[in-house]
């Protein structure tokens, strides 16, 4: 068997539990032990800033980063939008509606589809813009430069950074700090992590990214999806673990 | 459920090219080829769409009466300068690519240079913002690989104990980094899977 073969049925089987995990632990059954996540305190934070966004009357922004769906960095593009999902959801009440920025063609079409989806699912499609989901520049820097205007002019008191960025992530970060602006970022590149750290009010670390919309109510599928991270977590370790001892007692599987 | 034709075709079109990435028989690789390709033209498609948005977006801005934005005049007036030079002299006209970057890569330049201080600025903000030892840990070690890489240790990493101790702290960031990247690895399986089962649909705006 050679090492292609077996990574293709480790990726096989490790998508197969993930599967059923999910579909059996987002299925509501009467007497499952509701979980109790640990508490994130960027989030918490964050979800004190919607609510302060809204009754002052501000804006959210919710930048979502400039990974191209066909690439690597598709799903955290996908775990951006269904943050701005049910950010657009919670603050539709608010006078002024938040506002999403994204680095890539297609991911700001689709902002604007999740901007309209909250919208009409509130029953509030007349306040729909879809000039509200827009792209900020196609490469990383000109999409840095882009949303800088947009965290300084449009009466933003929170922004959401939530995707993926490269080191420019801290110009965004620094122009809202001198708007005195609340922060949350996360990002799946690691030189974007430790910049976020560093200058982000709240950073998210890694798989927090993904907690966002788990966090923020978004529904079963979304709080199985943790419960599943966890699962598969244990798995990775199991497998590290037995090719280590496989190793040791000089077995191999090629 | 909402855009119940979509989420259709998302699912099939989803397990048809995870499928062409597992099962190695022809067809399925060569439909899982074909419908990336259709995938990459969408999304170029998506970009012009996108890219008229955001000249749609600074038009509003550089024509209201209130507030008017200067700089969204500058940006289209700069955006059809390149559109129609583009179109007139053709992309790969060398003149063209030189006027472009000669603008571009200094720009670009000047931001990472900005880039720069403010990273600067923010790493001596950071333990008067953020308490507690995970914060003195990240300034700890950012100081000691900039003290790693900065070439004053040149010579030293051949020597006996300081290879086996500078060997030791340049592996400690890639255990972690791996650790992140795990995480994020799951984190987006699971993400695709919600996509599979249509749990997510981005797309029914």
């Amino acid at each position: 068997m050679t090492s292609d073969q077996i990574d293709t049925i480790v990726g096989a089987g490790l998508i197969v539990i993930a599967a059923v995990a999910l579909f059996v632990l987002a299925v509501p059954l009467r007497g499952r032990v509701r979980r109790v996540f640990r508490i994130i305190p960027g989030i918490v934070r964050l979800r004190r800033a919607i609510g302060l966004t809204v009754e002052n009357g501000r804006r959210l922004h919710v930048s979502l980063g400039g990974g191209s769906l066909t690439g690597a960095s598709g799903a955290v593009s996908l775990a951006a939008l269904s943050t701005l999902d049910r950010i657009a959801a919670l603050s539709m009440i608010s006078d002024r509606p938040p506002i999403a920025t994204s680095g890539e063609g297609s991911l700001s079409i689709l902002s604007q589809d999740e901007l309209r989806s909250a919208y009409r699912d509130g029953n509030a499609l007349d306040q729909y813009d879809r000039d509200r989901g827009r792209l900020g520049g196609v490469t990383p820097l000109s999409y840095a430069a882009g949303t800088m205007p947009v965290i300084r002019d449009e009466q933003v008191s929170a922004n959401i950074l939530v995707g993926n960025f490269g080191s420019e992530v801290g110009l965004m970060t620094d122009a809202a700090y001198r708007q005195q602006a609340f922060v949350v970022a996360a990002s799946d590149s690691l030189p974007a992590q430790a910049v976020i750290y560093s200058a982000a009010q709240e950073p998210l670390i890694g798989e927090e990214l993904f907690a966002v919309p788990a966090y923020l109510q978004a529904g079963p599928f979304h709080v199985a999806s943790l419960q599943v991270q966890d699962i598969l977590r244990w798995v990775v370790i199991a497998l590290i673990l037995g090719g280590i001892i496989l190793k040791l007692l000089g077995v191999s599987l090629l | 459920m909402k855009a119940p034709f979509a989420t259709a075709v998302a699912i099939v079109i989803g397990l048809l090219v995870l499928a062409g990435y597992i099962v190695p028989i022809p067809i399925l690789v060569s439909l899982r080829t074909l419908l990336l390709g259709w995938a990459v033209i969408l999304v170029a498609v998506a970009t012009v769409v996108g890219i008229i948005n955001l000249a749609r977006v600074h038009w509003n801005k550089a024509i209201r009466g209130e507030g008017r934005d200067y700089y969204s005049l500058i940006f289209l007036v700069a955006f059809f300068l390149t559109i129609v030079a583009g179109a007139v002299l053709g992309p790969t006209n060398p003149d063209f690519q030189q006027a472009v970057l000669s603008i571009q890569v200094p720009a670009e330049s000047s931001l990472m240079a900005l880039l720069a201080i403010v990273l600067a600025y923010a790493s001596l903000r950071l333990l008067q913002n953020r308490k507690g030892i995970l914060a003195v840990l990240f300034v700890f070690s950012a100081v000691i690989f900039l003290f790693l890489s900065s070439g004053l240790l040149a010579g030293a990493d051949a020597v006996s104990p300081f290879k086996e101790i500078i060997g030791l702290l340049n592996r400690l960031p890639v255990a972690g980094a791996r650790g992140i990247l795990l995480g994020i690895a799951l984190g987006s399986l699971v993400a695709g899977l919600r996509i599979l089962m249509g749990a997510d649909r981005p797309y029914r705006g």
